[in-house]
Order: structure tokens, then sequence, then C-alpha cells
């Protein structure tokens, strides 16, 4: 099986400032193309606010770990290396073992085999009282016998802060969450949102160098959750501490992230930049599971150049080898060819078309049974001249669209 | 209207159950309220010889004391123990369950009779520790306030473990990890996170042991022997002995009074509703 892309450069153990993260390894089977900065995103490091351009150790960095449990492997060789001040988000469906993996970093859990290390220090002995992070839950965990500002203050009598000391680091943790003067609530007063903003304050209030969130937002409705989430990287933004996220919602992770870790069956995919997993997903599965795509079976004619369904599709990035593959195709990268345009072009039959607000889903057949969706921004321009759904139509990929991963590792 | 109808239902629905407790309880204690306030007609007799008579209250006093002693005993041996089948496996967590319910079935005698065997002075526990050495002389283990607080400790015990256990179960094992995780040592966890939101439980558990201890009979009368008496044995002498009907009502009305006193200083306290399961 062929390495995922990037994971094997950005998890090597050299130390190495955040705009070589992605550099290539050019291992003995990378076949594949280097994406410095990601063809059209942002440098990795570009986001990071701070810390990202020293040579120190890694903030977090996990080596070859592996977590059964009884005869089902959650973790298999997992390393993962996080840089100072890096917003990482472990992405993954249920069962992949992101939140394993948390509780690892966490210390919840010890790996079976494997190592953990916080900088220089080999932690994957140390319980987690004594490993210094901040921790967010689903559920807020927050504890319902205690006011809001003992709540937020757990964390600095647990650490034997003096008295006045806890009142003014309590007080400036709930100013930065938005929560001044909330201190003498009770927990059970407090919206769902207000109680994500308690358990933020409660993480941060001792300013640790780690900050974990397991799917702190899911428990709030869609509004809420994209309002979160840009307070919780406005928050990072501020603060620097190394962030690991751990969701399941893949556009959570895109917004978020610096990096992301994509998790399939105990196993990291990829690890990249937002820009990279989206644009050039390791294998099916990223393709698969981040974005709206479908994958569908070709033939590699060579390097760069693949054949669907009897037209020859140019490839801007190196096509891998194998005689499985299957060609990335997003909806929103589709367009209607112009009158003429053969380059990167097939015919397709419309089969429906669906009305969706902002853009306008059609369904549509390529022919041996296979269809794609092709997805329009719902405009005055384009509205008329639309096919018809049993009408013909011709549609265009861009080469640097079309992109090419090994097939059979969908879900 | 639709709750009107509902309404009308609940009330339906409730209508055996008052029934019952109307039939049963409230008018048969009515008329133990009747009978203590009569003798040969309205008199106060039976209450002003409440406190006329030392007896009384020193079988106040010593009931309220060993259902102090029991409720503490039961804590001590409850709490932990609870907190240790909180942490086994799913299994041995319902085979500590069952070594906890099965003496809860069976007959309250048999138990007080098992105690009996162990705790006499020519009893396995004496002689034991004779053999061993440790003891010259037999202990009283019987026949005092010893004897009744160990067996009804053991008797009552599961009235502790059964809210207490629930409630720990209870406590959002996320709360717990995220006070470690957050710098809580496992001493500090405990006591500022687990403990107090074990408390609702524990105090379920001890209001309930407390109560029934106050109003306990047979394990006083057999391990008390004829030293210790109870306001459970009060009442019944009070009819056996002297056939006085009035005189033992006048006991049961001032030891419902004294539970119900009970339940109210600790409403001031916690909420009941909160503690019984209610919410």
């Amino acid at each position: 099986m062929r390495q995922p892309i990037l994971s094997d450069v950005v998890q090597g153990p050299a130390p190495h400032s955040g705009l070589t993260l992605l550099r290539s390894g050019a291992g003995p089977d990378d076949t594949r193309p280097s994406f410095p900065d990601g063809p059209h995103g942002l440098a990795v490091g570009e986001r990071a606010s701070t810390g990202m351009t020293n040579a120190q150790p890694h903030a977090i960095c996990v080596r070859a770990a592996c977590k059964r449990f009884g005869t089902s492997v959650v973790l298999d060789d997992v390393s993962l290396d996080v840089a100072d001040g890096e917003f990482v988000t472990l992405l993954g469906p249920s069962g992949s073992g992101k939140t394993t993996l948390l509780n690892i970093i966490a210390g919840f859990t010890a790996p079976d085999a494997g190592s953990v290390h916080f900088g220089a220090e080999d932690v994957t002995r140390v319980p987690p009282h004594k490993r210094g992070i901040g921790i967010v839950f689903q559920n807020y965990a927050l504890f319902p016998h205690m006011s809001v500002a003992d709540n937020v203050a757990f964390p600095l009598k647990a650490r034997g802060v003096a008295g006045g000391e806890i009142a003014d680091q309590v007080a400036w943790a709930l100013s930065l969450v938005k929560l001044d003067g909330y201190g003498g609530r009770r927990i059970d007063q407090l919206s769902g949102g207000q109680r994500q903003r308690v358990a933020l304050a409660r993480a941060i209030v001792f300013r640790p160098k780690l900050i974990l969130m397991d799917e702190p937002l899911s428990a709030l409705d869609k509004q809420l959750r994209e309002h979160m989430q840009i307070e919780i990287r406005t928050l990072h933004e501020r603060l620097g501490a190394t962030t690991i996220y751990v969701t399941h919602d893949q556009r959570e992770a895109l917004t978020m992230s610096n990096r992301i870790a994509v998790l399939n069956k105990g196993r990291i995919a990829q690890f990249a930049a937002p820009e990279t997993v989206y644009n050039y997903p390791a294998d099916a599965f990223v393709a698969d599971f981040i974005g709206e795509a479908a994958l569908v079976p070709v033939e590699r004619v060579d390097e760069s150049s693949v054949r669907l369904e009897g037209t020859v599709l140019r490839c801007a990035q190196p096509v891998p080898q194998g005689d499985k593959l299957a060609l990335v195709v997003r909806s929103e990268k589709l367009r209607l060819a112009r009158d003429g345009e053969d380059e990167n072009a097939f015919p397709v039959t419309v089969r429906s078309r669906m009305f969706q607000g902002e853009s306008q889903l059609m369904v549509v057949e390529i022919g041996g049974g296979l269809s794609l969706t092709f997805r329009l921004p719902t405009h005055v321009d384009t509205d008329g001249s639309l096919p018809q759904p049993g009408q013909q139509a011709k549609l265009s990929l861009h080469p640097e669209h079309a992109f090419v991963v090994p097939a059979g590792q969908a879900p | 209207m639709a709750s009107e109808r509902s309404g009308r239902a609940h009330v339906l629905l409730l209508l055996p159950g008052l029934l019952v407790v109307g039939a049963l309880l409230l008018l048969p204690l009515l008329w133990l309220l009747a009978l203590s306030f009569y003798d040969n007609g309205l008199s106060l007799v039976h209450y002003t010889r409440l406190f006329e008579d030392p007896s009384y209250a020193k079988s106040f006093l010593l009931t309220f004391q060993i259902a102090g002693a029991v409720t503490l005993t039961a804590v001590l041996l409850g709490y932990p123990l609870c907190y240790w089948m909180l942490g086994l496996s799913p299994t041995w967590q319902r085979v500590a369950f069952i070594c906890v319910l099965i003496p809860f079935w069976t007959s309250l005698l048999v138990r007080t009779y098992a105690w009996l065997v162990l705790l006499q002075r020519r009893g396995l526990v004496n002689t034991t520790l004779q053999d061993l050495g440790v003891l010259s002389e037999p202990l009283a283990l019987m026949y005092n306030a010893t004897g009744t607080t160990i067996g009804m400790a053991h008797i009552l015990l599961p009235f502790l473990v059964l809210p207490l256990f629930a409630t720990m179960q209870g406590i959002d094992r996320d709360l717990l990890r995220a006070a470690a995780a957050l710098g809580g040592s496992p001493r500090f966890v405990f006591w500022r996170v687990f403990f107090p939101l074990s408390l609702p439980g524990l105090t379920a558990g001890a209001l309930l042991v407390f109560v029934l201890s106050i109003g306990y009979y047979v394990t006083p009368q057999l391990l008390g022997g004829g030293s210790t008496v109870m306001i459970g044995q009060l009442i019944q002498r009070n009819i056996e002995l002297f056939s006085s009907w009035g005189a033992a009502s006048a006991v049961s009305m001032v030891l419902l009074a004294m539970v119900m006193g009970v339940f109210l200083v600790m409403s001031r306290f916690l909420s009941l509703d909160r503690v019984f399961g209610a919410r």
C-alpha cells in the first residue's frame, strides 16, 4: 500500500519551521507531488499565531502509539507531531480512534505501545493531573455543585494558587469568553452556549500550554456552533496555546485548523493543511470523508492523464501507479463547458436538478451507470441557460482539479 | 380541555393508591391518635406519663443513640463498599451487588439468629478470638447496645448501599476526568468533586437507615436482651404486659412526630425530592 502523501513528512522527527512542515519527504515510493504551501491555499504557518518559527522540539509528539481494546485495534502505530502554538484537528468518523488518541495525549488512556512527549519530556507514564493541560469536553463536564466562578477557579485551586490571585485570574478568563459578571451563577442557570464558554474559561484560566477539546461544539445548534468556531479560533490566536481539537465535522475541521489529521480505522490517513487535505486527499477515504465528492473509476493513461468513459482527462498532478484508480470529482469544481471547449470536457446526461438556495445541485450521468453531482451557484447570469433534466450537457474539469487517488479505500 | 382531561385521568390513576393509603394507613393512624388521648374519656394522662416516668426518656435517648450508631456504622461500611464496587467490571459489580442484596432477601429472623450464633458468649467470634489467644475472657457482644448495633447495621446496610451506589453511578465520569486533567490530584478530585456529588445518595441512605433504626423491633428484642429497651419494644410492652393501648398509642405518636421532625430538619439542608430520586 502506498504511503499517505504527506504524513511521512510531517511526522518526521526533524525539527522544522512552520513553513517547511509540508516539504516533500520524497520517500522511496513517494510518487506524489509536493505542495509546499498547498497550491491554492495558505501556508500552514500563516494561520498560526505563535511559536511556529522557532526550532524547538514539538509541543506534542506521539510516537508509534498503539492501542487495542480486547481484540479490536483502536490505534495502529499512530505518530503525530504538533508544533508549538498549532491548532490541530483530529478528524474522523466514529470508531476511527480520534478520541482514543486524544485520551492518550491527555493521559486518560495508556498506549499499549509507543510514547507521548510534551516538548522534551516523555509524559507517557505521567498521570493526567501532572500534564498541565486544559481540557474541554463535549458535554462540558462542568461541576454541577459549584458556581461558575468556582468551576473556573478549579484548576487554580488544584494547583494551590493563592486566593486573591484566583479571583483576578477567574475574572480574566471569564472576560475572555465574554461572561463577565456571570461568576455567581449556578451551572443549571446557563444556556448550552454559556456552559461551553465556562468550560473554555476553565480550560484556559491557568494559561496551559496545551488545550485539548473533545468535540466541544457538537451539542450546540448549527448557528451557535458556527459562532463558537470563530470564537475558539480567536481565542487560540490570542492565547497561542497548542490546541488539539477532536471532531467528526469536516467543515468544522476545515474552518478551524492549521492542520488536520484525518483518522481512519486507527491510522492517520493524512496529516496536512486544510487546503491540502481538501484539494489533494491522500486516498479515497479522505477524498470521500471531506467535502462533497464523487469517486469515479478511471484508467491510467500516463503520468498526467486518465481515461474516464472514453474521454481522456489531463491531470496537473501526477497520476499514481496502479490499475484501480479513482478521480476525485468535487461537485463545485465542475462547470458547464463553453461551446467548442473540448479539453477536459466530457458529455453527460442530466438526471435531476434540485434548488438548494445558494446553489443548484444537479445529478448527472456520465455513462456506464456512473453518476456525479454538479453544483452551481444560483445566479441570474447562469440560471436561464442550465440544462433541464433529460438533456445532454458537457461538463469540464480543470486539470488542477482532476486529482486521482488509488481507489478501493472508501468506507 | 386536553390538560383537564389528563388531569382527571391522573386522579383516576391515583385513586387505588389513595384508597389503600387512606384505608390502611391514614385511618388507623387517626384511630391511634384518638386512642392516645382516651382514658375513660378525653385525657392527657398517657402523654404526661411519658414525661413523668424516667424510663421513657431513657428509652428514647437510647433509641436515638443506637440509631445514630447504626447509621454511622452503615456509612463507614457502606461508603467504601460502594466506592470499591464502582471500580469493578460490570460482571463483578453485579456479583458484588447480589452479595449485598442476598441478606436483604433472607428473613429478618434468620439473619438475627445468625448473629446470635456468632456473637454469644460461646459463639463463633468469641471462641475464635479466645482460641487465637487474643482474648482471655469472652467479650459481651450480645444482650447490650453493641449487639443491637452490629445486628441492625448489617441488616440495614442495603438501605444505605442502594441509593448511595445509584448516586455514585450517576456521577458523570467526564467530571472526574476533567477534574484530573485540569490538575486535580486523586485526593483533591475525590474531596472536591466526587464526594460532594455523592452526598445526596449518602444522605438519602443515611436518612433511611436512621429512620428505620428508630422504629426497629425484632433485632433489638433478640440481640439487645432485656437491658436495651428501644421505643419499639416499649410500645410492645405497653400492649403485652400492661394491655395499655392508650399508652402504646401515645408512644407511637411521639415516635411518629420525631421521625417527621427528622425529615423536617433534613429538608432544610437538602431537597428531599432530589434525595429520593424524584428529580
